[in-house]
C-alpha cells in the first residue's frame, strides 16, 4: 500500500489509508466524499479531473449560528415565498471539476434549484427553497463535500456594492464611434473628385460628428475630469495634454466641417480615445478572487456563544456583545474581544497578533486580549470591551489604513506629462507666432494641428501596456499585485525588511531537539504511548517523531489542560508538558517553544520546538544584500538572533519583541531615508504593510487569510523576490524606451503640422500607427523580460 | 441618388442593434465572469450520459416489474 495517492484529494495515502470500492483514500473524510459522489451519480466529477477533491474539515456546531434567523436574513440576497438566493465565497473552488459539481448540487439535495459557480471569484451563488432545507443544511452540505464556504464577519457587513462596469460602456462606445467613423471617413481619403461624392459629403461629416459626440462627451470624459483635477492641485499630469488635444481635435473639426473646410479629423479623435481606453482596460487586471484589502473583519467569526443568566446557550452577532456579557470560546476558536477568563484554562495563540508563535498559558481572573485563538478546550469568558473597543481593533482606527498609497504617488508618466506638456505648448505658440508673422491666415490652423498630432497617445499608452503585462507575468509566478502602481513603486525600493515567523519560516515543518539525559528504550515506548493518548498538537508532532514501536496498555491516563499530561503503565509514571508542571523551575530563557518530560517524577530533560527556514532564505539575503539594505522586525522573542546573524549580510537591522505599533513606527522612521519594501504575513504586520512604500503579504496558500497588502506572494516563490524586484526596474527602463520611441513619432508629425500640412488622413495614419508600434513594442519586451523568471 | 441615405440608414441601425447587443449584454453581467461559462459549456455532456444511465436503469426495473406481473 506504499506510495499510494488518495482517490479523492491526490494526497498520500500513508498507514492510515482506507479502501473502499477498491479504490484507495488517504482518510475517512475523502472516503465519505467519494461515497456521496457515487450514490448520487456524481462520479463523474473524477473523469473530468482527477484527484481533485478536497478533504473535508469537521464542521460540528461550527455552524450553529446560522440557527439565528436574523444572522441569516443579513446573508442571503433574496429571501421571499419560501425561496433564498445566496452567495457564497469557497475559496477551496480551483479546477473544472469543483465547477461541475457545485454546479450540480441540486442531485444531493432536491431543495436547492439552481447553483452557479464564478470561478474567478470563487464565489457560487444557489437558489434553494427553505421547505426542510436551510442556509445551515446548505453550508454542512457543501462543508460535507469538502468545499466549505467562507462566512466572517466581512461577508455580513458585505460590501454588495454595484460592480462598475462604466470603463466596458465607454470602451465600447468608443470603439462603436471608431468603426463607424473610419467607415465613413473612408472616401474622403481618396479625394476622388467624383459629383455625387462631393454632393453628400455633407451627410457623411455631420454623421461623423453626430458619432463623435458620445466619444467626447461620454467615453473621454474620465481624462477632462482628470485633467481639470490635476490643474486646480497646481499639477500637470499626462491627462492634460491628452484632454487639451481631444477639445482642439473636436473644436477644430467641428470649425472645419461647419464651414466646409475639410472632414475634419473625427478618425482620429475617437482612434486615439479608443485605444487610450483600451490601455486603461488592459492595465485593469484584478485578481478578483484575492482581497488586498482585508482586515480584522475577514478573520473575526461572526457569531459566538452567549450564555445568559440561567446558563443557556444563545448564539448572537458578534456586534451584540456587551461589556459584562459571558461568551463561551471553543476550542480552535478566535478570541473575539477583551475579556476576562472565568472558567476554562487558556492556551492561547497570539501568533496572529504579535507574531510571537509560542503559546500563552492563563487561568481564571486574567486577562485574554482579542485576536487570539484559542487551542484547546472550552472557555467561559466575561467581555470587557465590545468588538469596536478592543486592542486589536483598534489597531485599524490608525489613519495609515485610510491612506492611499497610489494617489500619493507621482507616476513615471506624469513627470514625464508635466516636461511634454509644457514642450508641447512652447511649440505650438513659437510656430504660430511665425505663422502670424509670415502668413497670418495659417497660423490658426498651424496653432491646432500642433497640439493635435502633439497628443501623447503612445506615450499614455506605454506604461499600462508595460506594467499591465508584467503584472501578468508576476501573476503566472504567483506574485499577485493590487495594481500597476505597485510595480513603479517596487522599482523605486532601496530597503527590504522581513518579518521572521511565517515569513522566512514555515509553519509546515518543525525541528524537534531533544536535550537532556537519554531516555531508556522503555521510557521512550511509555513516552510515545502517553503521546497517543493526548490530541494537543504538540503531542502530536512530537509523537511523529519518537522511534519506537512498542505501545502498551497504559493503566492510568490524565491530561491537565493548559499544563501536560501523566501516563502510569506497571508502577511507572511518565509526565510530559510545561516545566513547572514535570516539577523543573521554569528556565529564565523562554526562547522557545518547549516540552518538558520527567519519568518517575525525575526530570529527564526536553523537547525543544524550532521553527524551519524556508529553503533558499539565505540565498535570498545574499543576492537581496548586495542590492538593497535588508532588515527583520520580528515579534518574537530574540531566541533565534544567532542564527539570523548567519543568515543575514552583515550590516542588517534586526529587531526583536517588536509589537504591531513598533513595526509600523519603525517602517515610518525608516521611510525617511529610504524607500521601504515590508515582506510580512500575519495581522501583526498590517501596520506595518500599510505604512511601507510596498507591503508584500506571504501566504502558504493564496486563498487565506492575509492581512491588507499591495501584493501577495505565494510562498514557495519568495526566493524569486530579487527578480521581481529586477524586473520592476527593467520594466521602468522599458517605459522610457517606449517614450523615446514615440517622441519620435510626434517630431515627425510636428513637422507636418509646423509647416502646414497637417491632413486629416497623415493624423489618421500616425496616430494608430504610433499607438500600436507602442504596443508592440512594450509587450515583445516585458515577454523577454518575462523569460528570466524561468 | 438619394439612394445613399437608404444605405446610410440601413448601416446605421444594423450598427446600433449591435451596439444594443453589447450594452445590453454588458448590463446582464455577462462579461463580469468570463472563465466559467467556458468550461461549463463542456460538462452538458456528462450529465446527460449520467441521467441516460438512470432513466435507463428505471427502464430495466420497470420492464422486469411488468414481467413479473
Amino acid at each position: 500500500m506504499a506510495n499510494t495517492t488518495c482517490y479523492h484529494c491526490g494526497d498520500e495515502c500513508g498507514k492510515n489509508g482506507v479502501q473502499f470500492d477498491e479504490k484507495e483514500f488517504c482518510c475517512n473524510g475523502c472516503k465519505t466524499v467519494y461515497e456521496i459522489f457515487s450514490s448520487n451519480g456524481l462520479t463523474a466529477f473524477y473523469e473530468i479531473e482527477a484527484k481533485a477533491g478536497t478533504t473535508p474539515n469537521e464542521l460540528r456546531g461550527k455552524y450553529d449560528f446560522l440557527d439565528n434567523q436574523e444572522i441569516v436574513e443579513q446573508l442571503v440576497e433574496f429571501n421571499e415565498e419560501g425561496v433564498q438566493v445566496v452567495s457564497l465565497m469557497i475559496p477551496s473552488i480551483h479546477c473544472s471539476s469543483c465547477i461541475w459539481v457545485l454546479e450540480n448540487l441540486n442531485r444531493l439535495h432536491s431543495a436547492i434549484t439552481v447553483s452557479q459557480a464564478d470561478f474567478p471569484k470563487k464565489t457560487i451563488r444557489v437558489t434553494y427553497k427553505t421547505e426542510d432545507f436551510s442556509l445551515k443544511t446548505l453550508v454542512l452540505l457543501l462543508g460535507s463535500i469538502g468545499y466549505e464556504p467562507n462566512i466572517s464577519l466581512e461577508t455580513l457587513e458585505g460590501k454588495k456594492n454595484v460592480v462598475d462596469r462604466s470603463l466596458i460602456y465607454k470602451l465600447g462606445v468608443a470603439g462603436f464611434a471608431f468603426g463607424n467613423v473610419m467607415l465613413l471617413s473612408f472616401p474622403e481619403y481618396f479625394e476622388v473628385e467624383e459629383f455625387w461624392l462631393d454632393q453628400y459629403k455633407g451627410v457623411f461629416r455631420w454623421l461623423m460628428f453626430a458619432f463623435s459626440l458620445p466619444v467626447v462627451f461620454y467615453a473621454a470624459q474620465d481624462y477632462f475630469i482628470s485633467a481639470y483635477k490635476g490643474l486646480r492641485s497646481k499639477l500637470l499630469n499626462i491627462d492634460v495634454p491628452i484632454a487639451l488635444g481631444v477639445l482642439v481635435l473636436f473644436l477644430r473639426s467641428t470649425v472645419d466641417v461647419a464651414l466646409d473646410l475639410g472632414s475634419g479629423f473625427f478618425d482620429s479623435l475617437t482612434g486615439l480615445v479608443f485605444f487610450l481606453l483600451l490601455g486603461k482596460f488592459f492595465q485593469q487586471k484584478t485578481y478578483a478572487y484575492l482581497s488586498f484589502e482585508r482586515d480584522y473583519k475577514s478573520y473575526f467569526p461572526i457569531a459566538v456563544t452567549r450564555l445568559d443568566s440561567n446558563g443557556n446557550e444563545e448564539n448572537i452577532q458578534i456586534h451584540k456583545i456587551q461589556k459584562g456579557d459571558r461568551i463561551l470560546v471553543r476550542s480552535q476558536e478566535i478570541i473575539p474581544v477583551d475579556c476576562i477568563l472565568i472558567k476554562g484554562t487558556a492556551e492561547v495563540d497570539y501568533s496572529f497578533v504579535t507574531g510571537e508563535s509560542q503559546a500563552v498559558f492563563k487561568e481564571s481572573g486574567e486577562k485574554l486580549f482579542a485576536g487570539g485563538k484559542q487551542q484547546s478546550g472550552v472557555l467561559e469568558v466575561e467581555v470587557l470591551k465590545s468588538v469596536s473597543q478592543s486592542y486589536l481593533t483598534q489597531l485599524w482606527g490608525n489613519t495609515v489604513f485610510s491612506k492611499d498609497k497610489a494617489s500619493q504617488f507621482q507616476t513615471l508618466t506624469d513627470s514625464i506629462g508635466k516636461r511634454f506638456t509644457v514642450a508641447v505648448l512652447t511649440i505650438a505658440f513659437l510656430a504660430t507666432a511665425f505663422w502670424l508673422f509670415h502668413d497670418s491666415s495659417m497660423a490658426l490652423n498651424v496653432f491646432t494641428a500642433v497640439l493635435i498630432i502633439a497628443c501623447p497617445c503612445a506615450i499614455a499608452l506605454a506604461a499600462p501596456f508595460t506594467l499591465g503585462n508584467m503584472l501578468r507575468i508576476f501573476g503566472r509566478h504567483k506574485f499577485y499585485l493590487k495594481n500597476t502602481n505597485a510595480i513603479e513603486r517596487l522599482a523605486q525600493i532601496d530597503m527590504a525588511i522581513f518579518d521572521k515567523t511565517g515569513t522566512l519560516t514555515t509553519n509546515q515543518q518543525e525541528t524537534i531537539l531533544y536535550e537532556g539525559v537519554e531516555l531508556t528504550e522503555d521510557e521512550t515506548a511509555l513516552l510515545k504511548t502517553t503521546l497517543r493518548a493526548s490530541n494537543h498538537p504538540l503531542s502530536r508532532s512530537l509523537y511523529d517523531i519518537l522511534k519506537s514501536n512498542a505501545i502498551m496498555t497504559l493503566d492510568e491516563f490524565q491530561e491537565h489542560t493548559g499544563k501536560g499530561i501523566e501516563g502510569k503503565v506497571n508502577q511507572h509514571s511518565m509526565k510530559v508538558g510545561s516545566a513547572t508542571y514535570v516539577g523543573k523551575e521554569a528556565s529564565s530563557e523562554l526562547t522557545h517553544t518547549a516540552v518538558y518530560v520527567s519519568s518517575d517524577e525525575d526530570v529527564k530533560g526536553r523537547f525543544v520546538f524550532k521553527n524551519t527556514y524556508r529553503e533558499g532564505v539565505k540565498e535570498l539575503f545574499d543576492e537581496l544584500g548586495t542590492q538593497y539594505k535588508v532588515g527583520i522586525l520580528s515579534g518574537d522573542n530574540d531566541g533565534e538572533q544567532k542564527q539570523l546573524e548567519k543568515i543575514l549580510p552583515p550590516q542588517a537591522h534586526i529587531l526583536f519583541n517588536q509589537k504591531p505599533e513598533d513595526k509600523l513606527e519603525c517602517i515610518e522612521k525608516t521611510q525617511k531615508s529610504h524607500n521601504v519594501l515590508m515582506v510580512g504575513d500575519g495581522l501583526n504586520d498590517a501596520g506595518a504593510l500599510a505604512q511601507s512604500n510596498v507591503g508584500v503579504a506571504v501566504s502558504e496558500n493564496v486563498n487565506v487569510f492575509s492581512p491588507a497588502c499591495d501584493g501577495i506572494l505565494d510562498a514557495s516563490n519568495l526566493t524569486k523576490l530579487p527578480v521581481f524586484l529586477q524586473l520592476s526596474k527593467k520594466s521602468m527602463q522599458v517605459i522610457k524606451l517606449s517614450f523615446m520611441l514615440s517622441l519620435c513619432y510626434n517630431v515627425v508629425g510636428l513637422y507636418f503640422a509646423v509647416t502646414g500640412q497637417l491632413q486629416p488622413v497623415i493624423a489618421a495614419i500616425l496616430m494608430p500607427l504610433s499607438s500600436v508600434s507602442i504596443v508592440a513594442f512594450t509587450t515583445v519586451c516585458t515577454n523577454l523580460l518575462g523569460k528570466k523568471l524561468k | 441618388m438619394s439612394v445613399i441615405y437608404v444605405l446610410l440608414a440601413i448601416s446605421i441601425s444594423v450598427a446600433l442593434c449591435f451596439f444594443a447587443a453589447f450594452v445590453f449584454s454588458v448590463k446582464k453581467g455577462q462579461y463580469d465572469d468570463v472563465y466559467t461559462p467556458s468550461v461549463r459549456m463542456l460538462f452538458e455532456d456528462e450529465l446527460l450520459k449520467d441521467s441516460d444511465k438512470h432513466a435507463h436503469n428505471k427502464e430495466k426495473i420497470k420492464q422486469t416489474e411488468s414481467t413479473n406481473q
